[in-house]
């Protein structure tokens, strides 16, 4: 598996005059190609920030404070070194939008332009990245309606003529333009109903298998990247509470809130239970308290719980590594920084009081 | 009172110009008749003098000090200006109010009216309407400024209405049993206070401009000093031609000093109410770097390389770096 | 197209209400008109006296209110708008006929041109929210504020009296030309329409620009602003078709609804200039107590004003595709 974008010990703020507001404090999560990496948290955990910092898409007063996001396609570094995104010019970043790293908004009747057709938005992303030939680079969108099973005569149409669902499948349509790397989607099926939700994600699905782009999938519900992603990072109150494969957080969550948002959503199989929410608001991020962000919320601190490093670097004590040597960190790390892990300190229905 | 020192905080720096800038009028026109050194009809036969130590305003042709013209003037616009404010807010907020409220065939009609009158250019009736009216003096004025002032207003507060009254406290404070007057009364209308605040300041430069117009014009009473009635006989009599600028720059001044008061305090107070106007202002300023929306998100190493030593060294003593010393991870 | 169809009947609402407000107007007024018109005009004679009343009612009224209303539209069709009473018996419309081509270029060409640079001043002032323009901001407003009248004032006395660049007043100088399609007649006209035009810019500049930064500031934080810098469009595109193109459309609703204000600010600067137009012919009805003319102007400048929002309607369904649906539904 190799990396495709390694985002480093990032920390996004927002400058005020009342002081900063961290959205992202130390974060570490790396995307390799091909793979399917979802990003789960509430609203306001930081989960946006963390996506559009990466880009260096945030508008004042966003000012990112620290670490590095390199990129390593191979278009930009040519078998050499990595790319910091964060040291780009904007020309650079020119050139890594879109191309390498694409977006799929959260509501697509706010992210579309009003007042240009769907052929327009989409030529406009073709051609500020490939040098095409007009009637070539019509063909190419037209071929991009054709991936996510839009009939060709919508090319014409305005954003508003056309329903939610195929406003998205535009969206998508229009982040595959150039063929990225990377396309990060920020709740792409929020706004949408169920059905037209599981038909997006089964699109999404093939797509990432014909066109082999690597996704950042953002969203609040934990459920739907059990199914889709390979990897999930839950984050809180800004900072990566556990990263792990899908599989490893599914059957062995750590970190209590993980466990309190697997058992917040209904399960098909198995009895009836009742269904416990996770008592509480998140913090306020102005104040950085050392340690674990959800200490205020949680039923198992110890005292160690404010001392814990969130950054989830590598463990010291991994299989092969001695106490001065980090461990590697492989896509099948199974990282969280809470030093309550033993699952067996759970009740058994899973149930946080 | 506390949210209005609250108020006054968050008010930004132009309103606040703007603020001294009508105070300073409004004593003008306070203390104006007390001050005023000659009776502004007084004929004397110093005529189209230039300013001098006896008239700091210099005269009209007919002698009579510009000065004590020009602080009437003020007095009696101001008064005007007010008089049409306060009773055009009231109708604006009266019909905008029951227009968004009842809604159903009621709205329809009054939305049609205030459409009508919006879309019909206020000066000419006014014009026809004043110059039918034989009476003179302020009253007729006011009259019809206000008659025909009303729909700007109305139509804004009955959109903020239209958009509160879906909202769930208002079918709450219904389903209470709470009666409709006092659901408007008590619930709408504070939610609605920047706005309605707005309206008026609007209004008073509404009608400040359309009064000095309809004066100059002449149809207002020529009798009486307004600041309009000042610039109309300096027209008539020719001030252009003899160069008499004294004549018409303090009268004019004076009108668009106030209107620009006005319309600096507006454009605070839409700030105060439209989040969006306010979160952008003040902070294209990043860590003391102008960022553009086009600019990529800053990084704050690189903002503070491109100081130079001599800044980051007088940079370090600042309250910033010292928040960023926390920020970056200090203490962990 | 359903759309402009009900803008079409609004606005001859609008229409009939003005008309219907001119006829009564005279009539509800408190005291008699025909008798200040008899006073000031004693040499008036009984066929002019009768058909002023049939215009503006009095104590001999001929017929009912009613026929007397139906006559008066009739009127109204036919651009009868009676005999003027300072120029007797010229008609007023002929005297309109004269004046209506000043006040149509001059005020319509400023008007336009102070739209387009204010708007284009706006673009630049929203996009570089902070930049200088921001900082001179109570200049504009300023401008804004004060009326148009006292800046052209200020003007004449600087270029024309004090300076004699340019002529003081008038719209062409009688003694060195006359009305005609030569360029003797235009180049001077065109002379003695630089201060006037100018100032309508001037004042007007500033509210359009104000208008526009202030829907600029809003659209850029759009989405699909930000989707467009995301796609990693060049900068001309993101400001034009992106966000200018978005924030047009609120600032050309504006300019319709601020065109009553601005053509009667443009008129009454008429007056500063003697310019030849309906403005400075105002100001003599008005002096004059020449009622039929009065009320004429009133509805040619208001069915001017209607005319306008219509074109501007126009103009805003060609560049909005939202706007052929919603009023459809």
């Amino acid at each position: 598996m190799a990396p495709i974008l390694e985002i480093d010990d990032l920390s996004v703020a927002y400058r005020s005059a009342g002081g900063d507001v961290h959205a992202v404090e130390h974060v570490n999560l790396t995307l390799n190609a091909g793979e399917v990496v979802g990003l789960c948290g509430e609203s306001g955990s930081g989960k946006s920030t963390l996506a559009y910092g990466a880009t260096r898409l945030l508008r004042p007063p966003a000012l990112i404070t620290g670490g590095s996001v390199r990129y390593r396609g191979r278009r930009i570094t040519h078998g050499g070194d990595p790319a910091d995104v964060l040291t780009m010019s904007h020309r650079e970043l020119a050139r890594i939008r879109w191309r390498e790293v694409a977006i799929v908004f959260q509501s697509a009747m706010n992210a579309l332009n009003p007042v240009l057709r769907v052929q327009d938005q989409i030529l406009d992303a073709i051609t500020a990245h490939l040098k095409l030939p007009k009637h070539e680079a019509r063909e190419k969108a037209a071929t991009l309606l054709d991936l996510v099973g839009i009939p060709r005569d919508r090319l014409r149409a305005f954003p508003h003529e056309l329903s939610g669902g195929m406003r998205q499948r535009v969206m998508i349509a229009m982040a595959l333009a150039s063929d990225p790397e990377v396309v990060i989607m920020d709740e792409p099926t929020t706004a949408l109903d169920v059905v037209v939700q599981r038909d997006i994600l089964a699109q999404i699905v093939e797509l990432k298998e014909t066109l082999g782009f690597a996704v950042l999938f953002i969203t609040h519900d934990l459920s739907l990247l059990l199914e889709l992603a390979d990897r999930i990072a839950v984050m809180y109150a800004g900072r990566l509470l556990e990263t792990g494969t899908a599989s490893a957080i599914m059957r062995e969550p750590a970190h209590p809130y993980t466990r309190g948002l697997l058992h917040s959503f209904p399960s098909l199989h198995g009895a009836r239970r009742e269904l416990i929410g996770i008592p509480g608001t998140p913090p306020d991020l102005r104040d950085t308290l050392p340690g674990c962000p959800f200490i205020p919320r949680c039923s198992y601190t110890i005292p160690a719980c404010s001392e814990v490093d969130m950054s989830l670097a590598p463990p010291i004590a991994a299989a092969g590594a001695g106490p001065d040597r980090p461990g590697p960190v492989t896509s099948d790390s199974h990282l969280t920084a809470c030093p309550i892990v033993a699952p067996e300190e759970v009740s058994q229905e899973g149930v946080l009081s | 009172m506390k949210s209005l020192a609250n108020i006054w905080r968050n008010l930004p720096l132009k309103a606040k110009i703007g603020v001294g800038l009508l105070g300073f009028f409004i004593l003008a026109a306070i203390i104006g008749p007390m001050v005023q050194p000659y009776d502004p009809s007084a004929q004397t036969p110093l005529t189209m003098a230039a300013p001098s130590a006896q008239h700091w305003f210099g005269t009209t042709q007919e002698g009579q000090d510009i000065l004590s013209q020009v602080l009437t003037g003020i007095r009696l616009t101001l008064e005007l200006a007010l008089a049409v404010g306060v009773i055009v807010t009231v109708l604006s907020v009266l019909i905008g109010v029951t227009s968004a409220f009842l809604g159903g065939i009621w709205d329809d009609v009054l939305s049609l009216i205030t459409n009508v009158f919006l879309v019909l250019p206020p000066l000419p009736l006014l014009i026809v309407l004043l110059g039918y009216l034989s009476q003179q003096g302020q009253t007729p004025t006011i009259v019809v400024l206000s008659l025909l002032g009303w729909p700007w207003g109305a139509r804004v507060i009955r959109a903020q209405t239209l958009a509160i009254r879906g909202r769930d406290f208002i079918d709450a404070s219904r389903e209470t049993g709470e009666k409709s007057w006092r659901i408007i009364l008590f619930e709408l209308i504070p939610n609605e206070i920047s706005l309605i605040a707005a309206s008026f300041v609007n209004t008073v430069l509404y009608a400040i401009g359309a009064s000095v117009a309809l004066a100059f014009v002449g149809l207002t009473n020529v009798n009486s000093w307004s600041l309009g009635t000042i610039l109309f006989w300096a027209q008539t009599d020719s001030a252009l031609q003899s160069a008499a600028w004294w004549w018409f720059v303090p009268a004019g001044l004076a009108v668009a000093l106030i209107g620009t008061s006005l319309v600096l305090i507006n454009s605070g107070l839409d700030e105060l109410g439209s989040p969006r106007l306010r979160a952008t202002r003040g902070t294209a300023k990043v860590a003391g770097h102008k960022i553009w929306p086009t600019d990529p998100t800053p990084v704050l190493a690189q903002l503070q390389g491109s100081r130079g030593r001599i800044g980051s060294f007088l940079y370090s003593f600042s309250r910033r770096s010292m928040l960023e010393g926390n920020a970056a991870g200090g203490d962990l | 197209m359903a759309y402009l169809l009900r803008r079409l009947a609004f606005y001859l609402v609008a229409a009939w209400v003005a008309i219907t407000l001119n006829f009564f107007i005279p009539r509800a007024v408190p005291g008699n008109p025909a008798e200040i018109i008899l006073s000031k005009y004693p040499d008036l004679t009984p066929q002019a006296y009768k058909a002023l009343e049939q215009m503006i009612g009095g104590a001999i009224g001929t017929g009912s209110l009613w026929s007397q209303y139906l006559h008066y539209w009739s009127n109204v069709f036919h651009f009868n708008f009676g005999v003027d009473l300072a120029n007797y018996p010229t008609p007023v419309s002929q005297i309109l006929d004269q004046a209506i081509p000043w006040t149509l270029v001059l005020v319509g060409t400023a008007t336009v041109i102070a739209f387009v640079i204010g708007t284009g001043l706006g673009i630049l002032a929203g996009w570089r929210h902070g930049g200088w323009l921001d900082r001179s901001l109570p200049v504009w407003m300023f401008f804004q504020a004060a009326p148009y009248f006292f800046i052209a004032l200020v003007l004449v006395d600087f270029f024309a009296i004090e300076h004699h660049w340019l002529p003081v007043g008038q719209g062409f100088n009688g003694e060195v030309t006359s009305p005609g399609w030569t360029w003797a007649f235009i180049s001077n006209a065109l002379e003695h329409s630089i201060l006037p035009a100018f100032t309508i810019v001037l004042t007007s500049v500033a509210g359009w620009m104000l208008q526009m930064r202030n829907v600029m500031i809003t659209t850029i934080s759009e989405d699909y602003v930000i989707a467009a810098q995301a796609k990693g469009l060049s900068k001309g595109r993101t400001i034009f078709t992106y966000a200018a193109r978005n924030a047009l459309l609120p600032q050309l609703q504006g300019f319709g609804l601020a065109l009553g204000f601005v053509v009667s600010g443009a008129l009454i600067m008429e007056i500063v200039f003697s310019y030849p137009g309906i403005g400075y012919l105002l100001l003599e009805a008005v002096q004059n107590k020449d009622f039929p003319l009065m009320q004429a102007i009133f509805l040619v400048i208001t069915f001017a004003v209607l005319v306008a929002n219509l074109v501007v309607d126009l103009i805003i369904v060609f560049f909005d595709p939202r706007a052929r649906a919603r009023e459809a539904a």
